[in-house]
């Protein structure tokens, strides 16, 4: 049991990883397989090369898929778009659908 | 005298190094930029009644920096009259006065964010917001906390997001709107939302506002007093009024009568991305430039958009034998404006040229195969 209960969040958490990695890639156009970014990639400039069009994008993309509402205040926000998993842990986190 | 450079690539960066030797950036935080770095003070409270210094008119005061056709950036001289004349009219036709607040969702760096949030406060005794909100959430908080009347200074890429906010807008006593053009469904949307009339300028680096329409409403432009509109050699130019010089718009423009016109979106060689403009000629020209690649260019995917599409990307075909996409991304990165780097950069072994050696954009199209599909 206790093996079971620590190991689905990290599926959860994989699963949206995943999830996050295939909307992304739908709504920027990008010419990258979903699967093959790297989830601990910076997402924004050098990476996989996102800019604030991108960014603005994608927090469009959370708001009507997730209700995630990003801020740039508060610390653990400054790092959201440090990489899909940040991204993915953000949302997971603050996920009110 | 201030520089506005088009973008902050390491080649721009020079090239204004070689334009003007003692450039120096004045900022309030930390930034990269390789030039000398002013870090601009927070001033003490002023205590004594301030007098606004005279300038005089005729004194250049900027130079703003247009991307080029030929990979150098062209410098075009804004005198203190003149950008002041013509933000005046803004002032005017918007009624933004002295009991004013606005708040600017776009840098000061690029002409609109010049004009709009630092001339018209300045010419207009207006205050700005300091704060410059990104995300919907914090734009609604920071437009919520400004006395009324407030303006919401905004590009149509904030608008769309905003439109997907789920709660209450806050009340906006007027929305301006500029970069590109807006689509009377956003509009319409918008002063609904926002409860407030939204109005757009039209505009370029070269020449600054040049007219505004009420795009809720109508689809025509309202010039600039003074402003006249005459085509020449297939070219729609622009003269008088605020206007240093007669100066070639880059856009297909319809006159209607001597002041009102109707754009029908921007000549086939040029792209504006976010009210980043270029040209194909000029991206091609970039791309051909990085060692290894024997041919490529750019062009436009896609063809006739949603309704209200996201941002419109540009795409790019190459022969590069020996560079992988990466290595081509990552030198154009360089050279041009992050906002052009191809999206989706396909690598060929050769270009569909015709008989003649030509490109059509339409062999180029095809190559993408069927249009992505919508966002979910």
């Amino acid at each position: 049991m206790c093996e079971l209960a620590s190991t689905l969040p990290a599926l959860d958490a994989e699963a949206l990883e995943s999830e996050l990695a295939e909307l992304i890639v739908a709504a920027l156009n990008l010419d990258v397989p979903a699967a093959q970014i790297d989830p601990q990639a910076r997402l924004y400039g050098e990476g996989l090369g996102l800019d604030s069009i991108d960014i603005l994008e994608i927090a469009l993309l959370v708001s009507k898929q997730y209700g995630v509402q990003l801020r740039a205040d508060g610390a653990e926000n400054t790092q959201v778009f440090a990489s899909l998993r940040h991204l993915a842990a953000y949302v997971a986190a603050h996920r009110t659908k | 005298m201030s520089l506005l450079p088009p973008s902050h690539t390491p080649e721009v960066i020079r090239h204004l190094k070689s334009f003007a030797p003692d450039v120096f950036c004045l900022t309030d935080m930390p930034c990269d930029l390789d030039v000398p770095q002013m870090r601009y003070p927070h001033l003490p409270r002023i205590e004594r009644p301030w007098r606004v210094p005279a300038i005089d008119a005729g004194r250049t005061v900027a130079f703003v920096f247009t991307s080029g056709s030929t990979g150098v950036p062209v410098p075009h001289a804004k005198t203190w009259g003149r950008l002041i004349e013509c933000v005046l009219e803004g002032a005017r036709r918007l009624e933004v006065g002295a009991a004013t607040a606005l708040l600017a969702t776009v840098p000061a760096q690029h002409m609109y964010g010049f004009e709009s949030s630092v001339l018209l406060p300045w010419a207009s005794g207006s205050a700005l917001c300091a704060e410059r909100p990104f995300y919907p959430a914090d734009v609604c908080q920071a437009l919520q906390s400004l006395p009324r009347p407030r303006v919401l200074i905004t590009t149509p890429i904030h608008l769309r997001a905003l439109m997907a906010y789920p709660d209450t807008l806050p009340a906006a006593d007027l929305i301006v709107s500029a970069t590109s053009p807006l689509s009377q469904a956003l509009a319409q949307q918008a002063e609904i939302r926002f409860q407030g009339p939204v109005r757009e300028i039209y505009g370029s680096t070269e020449t600054g506002q040049l007219a505004t329409r009420a795009s809720a409403r109508e689809p025509a432009w309202r010039l600039w007093p003074g402003i006249a509109l005459t085509l020449e050699a297939g070219r729609v130019w622009a003269r008088g009024g605020h206007l240093e010089q007669p100066t070639a718009l880059g856009d297909q423009i319809e006159p209607l009568d001597a002041e009102h016109f109707l754009l029908h979106g921007r000549l086939a060689d040029l792209v504006n991305i976010a009210g980043k403009r270029s040209s194909l000629a000029y991206l091609t020209h970039q791309l051909l430039g990085i060692p290894g690649v024997r041919d490529g260019a750019y062009f436009v995917p896609g063809g006739e958009r949603a309704a209200e599409p996201g941002p419109a990307r540009v795409a790019a075909a190459a022969v590069a034998p020996g560079l992988s996409a990466a290595d081509i991304r990552a030198a154009l990165r360089g050279r041009i404006d992050p906002v052009f780097l191809p999206r989706p950069l396909l690598l060929l072994d050769r270009l569909p040229r015709n008989s003649t050696g030509k490109l059509p954009q339409e062999a180029l199209r095809a190559l993408l195969g069927p249009p992505p599909r919508p966002t979910p």
